[in-house]
């Protein structure tokens, strides 16, 4: 029984079968609607968010599933002291899979040693998020045809973005990547991605505090936002939120073809007029998402994709 | 200084000098009943100045935390009072139990009945890091 709990976890090969069926599924979304008939996902949310929630749950209703679950702690066994182990367990006897966010690094793949049925990590603090790589890494193929050979710039909180974290992962193991780490000195990317993961890939990269020299260069723009929570301390959190502001002037350089991602929320990182240019993959990439975490739904549970 | 020499039972030799004592915590020595020597800052060839610790018995000895803890020991294995056994125990894979997650925002802090288990994800540098969170561990 296979689970998801860090993009690691999914060789290339395992992450190209996926991007193939989330393209299968835009092609002919009706031969996916019955795939997952009375089977049942459990989202456990342990933490808010609606987002990550209701992408899950679109995802399964559009496999033809149904879903169960609470939205924060507060509202399962939980608040009352019970484990992460004993919860799972427990939901394993009502749910053929299960999707979990938890505030604690690590509780999915606790989870995932005692559940009976498929984990699959929805976020573990500021730890893993795989199902957002799996998004990203989706929206990079069907804008640019390719995982290789890309000029990938990453814009903002490089130190504290797990989205960026996982993403540079995944990419790395790729040929012909290159990196551009656009960030102030404060939210470099951290010393372990360098020495654990650029240091033993075929990527390239380079650090730079300026986002207008990186641009012309880029073939992805993978901007993020500089997230209060991570800071201890306020004044700092509102020196160096403006610092890389994404308008449409700073894109008269950038490439035609080039991709701009984000994980979402964005607060201000990305001007509202960016929205219009063609550039802009945003939202698709929620759009993705949904269809990224089908696949997986579909994967987990061993559903074959149906043939043509 | 004079140590009796041991007829049956183990000597853990070339332990770095001053680190006899943490080795000696972490193997649970104190729970042992029979003789256990410890010699510190003794003369060394080699290191200049090293810890031995003897154990007046044969029991089993945890190799994977020998090895984390400091790889360069040698383990002698005594019987009739020949050497039947030398050997060097190598960095594990994984240890548990051995060293605590430091993370507050690991899983480890809150549910108490978790094994803290850490893998080695670089032998050349001897990293470890926790399981469940990916923290490295901190050593002393």
């Amino acid at each position: 029984m296979r689970s998801l709990i860090d993009i690691l976890d999914l060789t290339p090969a395992e992450i190209g079968d996926l991007l193939d069926t989330a393209d299968d599924i835009i092609a002919r979304p009706d031969a996916y609607a019955h795939l997952c008939d009375r089977k049942k996902l459990a989202t456990l949310f342990f933490e808010p968010s609606t987002r990550t929630r209701l992408s899950f749950e679109a995802a399964m209703y559009e496999l033809g599933g149904q879903v169960l679950g609470f939205s924060e702690a507060s509202s399962s066994s939980a608040s009352k002291g019970e484990s992460v182990s004993d919860t799972v367990q427990v939901v394993s006897c009502y749910a053929d899979i299960i999707a979990m966010r938890h505030p604690k690094e690590g509780a999915p793949m606790v989870a995932s040693m005692k559940a009976s049925v498929p984990i699959i990590n929805a976020g573990d603090g500021g730890h893993n998020h795989p199902t957002q790589t799996l998004a990203d890494l989706c929206t990079i193929r069907r804008q640019m045809g390719r995982l290789d050979n890309l000029t990938v710039g990453f814009c903002g909180d490089l130190k504290f973005g797990r989205t960026v974290h996982s993403l540079i992962s995944a990419l790395s193991r790729h040929t012909g990547i290159k990196f551009v780490l656009i960030s102030p000195d404060e939210l470099r990317i951290p010393t372990y991605i360098r020495d654990d993961v650029l240091a033993h890939s075929d990527a390239t990269y380079v650090e730079t505090d300026s986002l207008e020299a990186a641009m012309p260069e880029l073939d992805i723009l993978y901007m993020t936002r500089v997230q209060r929570e991570r800071f201890f301390n306020e004044a700092d959190y509102i020196r160096l939120k403006d610092s890389y502001i994404l308008t449409p002037d700073k894109l008269a350089t950038a490439k035609p073809e080039m991709a701009i991602l984000h994980p979402l929320p964005r607060v201000n990182e990305i001007a509202v007029a960016v929205d219009n240019d063609p550039r802009a993959c945003y939202f698709k990439q929620v759009l993705n998402g949904k269809y990224m975490r089908m696949a997986l739904i579909l994967m987990l549970l061993g559903i074959e994709r149906p043939a043509k | 200084m004079i140590i009796d020499e041991i007829h049956n039972g183990i000597v853990i030799d070339h332990i770095r000098a001053g680190g006899a004592m943490e080795l000696y915590r972490i193997l649970g020595l104190e729970e042992l009943s029979c003789s256990v020597a410890i010699i510190k800052n003794a003369t060394s060839s080699k290191m200049g100045k090293k810890d031995i610790i003897k154990i007046d018995e044969v029991i089993d000895l945890d190799l994977d935390v020998l090895g984390y803890v400091d790889p360069g020991i040698t383990v002698n294995i005594i019987r009739e009072g020949e050497r039947v056994q030398k050997f060097k125990p190598t960095l594990p894979e994984r240890v548990t139990n051995v060293i605590k997650c430091k993370n507050p925002r690991c899983i480890t802090t809150t549910e108490q009945e978790l094994d803290h288990i850490f893998k080695l994800t670089d032998r050349e540098n001897r990293v470890y890091r926790c399981i469940y969170c990916d923290s490295p561990a901190k050593r002393k």
